[in-house]
């Protein structure tokens, strides 16, 4: 039996002890040997081909890496795949129900906010992690709850508005409006400090 | 970055994580969260020949208020469960308010109180609020448990009184003897950073007075700091611009910070001395309320 870690790395000697694991990603049960030592991004990226599971910084700072283990957002570089037997692993590619997007990935689209795309897969999974606990975040809960996720292109602000969309989706309301209704209110604040000038 | 090779074992009992341990002769680690353990191995910082993960021991994850008021927290839980925590909200205002400050909310989702303790980091966070609480952590080995003061638990940077064939179960925040007040304020660059400078406090009142104080600093020193002296000097005392001055001034005197990249030791102990006295100022309120 081939280790999964042969084929993205060194192979390893017969005397290492590989471990077996069977991990469900996307609904879907994946079972491979794979050597203690694998991250579970490189499970993903290299073993399982799921490559919307970014490496951005590998070194636990950046979230681009972000997917959700057992429904939390976890950093997949700091993750051992080990650790994910017997789990559930949801990646970007599994967000989307068939051909049907879901509703943060819809707000991403609708309110550009993805500039490069690196950083938001992770951003995408860390914004549904959000939504499962708070279906109702207010501008300051998404901006905490997406802290761990750094862009480089620091467009932060359609990011939230993408957040808020799919919220105001998901409750059923309508999420042009409760984007607008948020930009009328930053207008609102951003006047205020001009006269305050 | 792979770490390099280690043998892993995930137990299904404490009693078999310290045996797979003390047969390890030293050569073991216990893996918690992660959130430090795993980007040192990547680094290569360390290279363990066994990992023990102790991630399916769901036995170990407890936030538990006893009867007396005192806290327990099991090793395996989250920086997130302490920071959602309502019981830990009510009853101990220190480790609430810095709860949220720890690193960023999807290391929070890993990270353990238990591991960042064991950690030692100089500049983490929990060690500072457990030292400022009077807390402790039990260890437990092939010789039983026993209960260590997290202010002699830390012994250096990185460094712990563990023996090898150890592993800690809990945290013990002990019960208050009055109303318990407490803050924490932290400087840091960007969120999810570690603090440039950082100060827990933590008092017990009765009769208006302080009748207990801890207060420990964080990222200036090649260790958490226990600043007793400042803590001391609150003792028996209600809460006023002298005393709260005095205090601040012990606390920034103790402080050991280096100047690097994040600013001058002067500056570091600057903000030491601001934080103290802010977060005690803003107790003063509460101290009056409570008299
Ligand atoms: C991006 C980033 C930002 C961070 N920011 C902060 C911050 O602002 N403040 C802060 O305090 N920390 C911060 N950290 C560090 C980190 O959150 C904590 O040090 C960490 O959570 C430690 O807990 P853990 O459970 O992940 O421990 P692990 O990484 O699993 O273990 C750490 C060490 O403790 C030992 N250990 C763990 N549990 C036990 C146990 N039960 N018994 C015996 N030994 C044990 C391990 O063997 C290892 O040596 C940050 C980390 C990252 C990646
Ligand atoms: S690649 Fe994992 S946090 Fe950056
Ligand atoms: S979209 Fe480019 S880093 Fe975020």
């Amino acid at each position: 039996m081939t280790s999964l870690f042969e084929e993205i790395a060194e192979p390893a000697p017969d005397d290492v002890p590989v471990n077996r694991v069977s991990v469900t990603v996307n609904g879907k049960r994946r079972t491979a040997d794979i050597e203690p030592r694998l991250l579970l991004a490189h499970f993903l990226r290299q073993g399982l081909k799921l490559t919307g599971t970014h490496t951005g910084c590998d070194t636990t700072n950046c979230g681009a890496c972000t997917v959700l283990l057992d429904g939390k957002a976890v950093k997949s570089c700091t993750v051992l795949a080990v650790q994910a037997d017997g789990r559930d692993v949801t990646t970007v590619e599994g967000m989307a129900t068939g051909s049907e997007l879901d509703p943060v990935q819809e707000g991403f689209k609708d309110e550009h906010a993805l500039q490069c795309g690196f950083c938001t897969p992770g951003m995408m999974l860390s914004a549904r992690a959000l939504l499962n606990e708070n279906p109702e975040p207010t501008e300051d809960e998404i901006r905490f709850a997406l802290s761990g996720n750094l862009c480089r292109c620091t467009g932060y602000q359609n990011i939230v508005k993408a957040v808020l969309w799919a919220a105001a989706k998901e409750n059923g309301q309508d999420p042009r409006q409760a984007v607008a209704r948020y930009e009328a209110a930053q207008q609102g604040r951003a006047q205020q400090n001009g006269a305050h000038q | 970055m792979y770490p390099g090779r280690f043998r892993y074992v995930s137990p299904r009992s404490i009693d078999e994580a310290i045996a797979v341990l003390t047969e390890a002769e030293g050569e073991g680690k216990v893996l918690a969260g992660g959130q430090s353990l795993i980007p040192l191995l990547k680094l290569r910082f360390a290279s363990p020949g066994v990992l023990v993960d102790i991630n399916n021991l769901p036995d170990l994850d407890y936030i538990r208020r006893e009867d007396d008021g005192s806290f327990r927290i099991g090793a395996l839980t989250r920086h997130a469960t302490m920071e959602r925590s309502a019981s830990i909200a009510r009853h101990q205002p220190t480790a609430a308010a810095a709860a949220p400050l720890v690193a960023d909310p999807i290391v929070r989702n890993r990270g353990t109180l238990v591991g960042s303790v064991c950690h030692a980091d100089p500049q983490g966070d929990w060690a500072a609020v457990m030292i400022a609480a009077g807390g402790s952590v039990v260890a437990q080995g092939p010789e039983g448990r026993r209960t260590i003061p997290v202010r002699d638990f830390v012994t250096g940077p990185f460094q712990n009184v563990l023996a090898y064939d150890e592993v800690a179960v809990e945290a013990v925040i002990p019960a208050p003897k009055g109303t318990v007040v407490g803050g924490f304020l932290k400087l840091e660059r960007r969120v999810g950073d570690f603090a440039t400078a950082g100060a827990a406090v933590t008092l017990e009142l009765s009769g208006g007075k302080v009748s207990r104080a801890g207060i420990a600093l964080t990222g200036v020193g090649a260790a958490t700091i226990d600043a007793e002296d400042a803590a001391n000097a609150l003792l028996n005392r209600p809460l006023g611009a002298e005393t709260i001055d005095r205090a601040a001034t012990l606390a920034a005197e103790i402080a050991n910070p280096k100047s690097d990249h994040r600013g001058s030791a002067d500056y570091k102990r600057h903000v030491v001395h601001t934080f103290v006295r802010r977060i005690l100022a803003g107790l003063t309120e509460q101290t009056e309320r409570a008299a």
